[in-house]
């Protein structure tokens, strides 16, 4: 499963997102420290989920970052990160 | 704390007002979220110092379980983690970056 796929995978299942997107943005950085030569390397994430209301921005993060743990390890060298609530988005 | 790093962190952040980890110094950020953060803070007169992980591996790693945050930049104000480029990108926009500082008495231009 492509890395991306796997990111949606478990962000849906753990956060019930109401919208999720998932941007990657390896072809920016090809060739530059930490990049992967088959890309999938450098991603933005946008996160629209009811699981944020009452955290603060770094525990959301937190949380984030919890889920997709094993992929930072292993492969995902950047991630950018949005997490707002539905009515923060409004 | 028997962990040598983590007293030299402990040691950083509560020595130095504004402190960012990052990738290179803040003449030459090595890295675009990096300078992202030396930007923002530059535009709110803010003096932070900035230590340069990538000249200790153990720091580099160290700082990761320091505040359990998997990336880097990480920036500390009066010894509180505040967050990462995409935080504090956040937080400069929506004002709050500034609220902030005036709070914890950190002089801004």
């Amino acid at each position: 499963m492509r890395v991306a796929d796997t990111m949606k995978k478990k962000l849906t299942e753990a956060l019930a997102p109401v919208r999720l997107d998932i941007i990657d943005e390896s072809h920016h950085h090809a060739g530059h420290g930490g990049a992967h030569p088959d890309g999938e390397s450098h991603f933005r994430i946008e996160i629209v989920s009811n699981a944020f209301a009452g955290k603060n921005r770094v525990a959301r993060q937190r949380l984030v970052y919890d889920i997709l743990a094993e992929e930072l390890r292993a492969r995902v060298h950047a991630l950018s990160l949005a997490t707002l609530t539905p009515e923060e988005e409004q | 704390m028997s962990n040598p790093v983590f007293e030299r962190i402990q040691q950083d952040i509560s020595e130095n007002d504004v402190v960012l980890y990052m990738k290179g110094s803040p003449m030459f950020p090595q890295c675009g979220f990096s300078a992202a953060v030396v930007q923002v803070l530059t535009d709110a007169g803010v003096k932070f110092k900035g230590i340069d992980v990538l000249m200790d591996p153990s720091l580099r790693d160290g700082i990761k379980q320091f505040t359990n945050w998997p990336t880097i930049p990480q920036l500390y104000v009066k010894g509180e983690f505040i967050g990462g480029c995409d935080i504090v990108r956040e937080m400069a926009a929506s004002g709050e970056l500034k609220s902030l500082l005036a709070e914890k008495g950190v002089q801004a231009a």
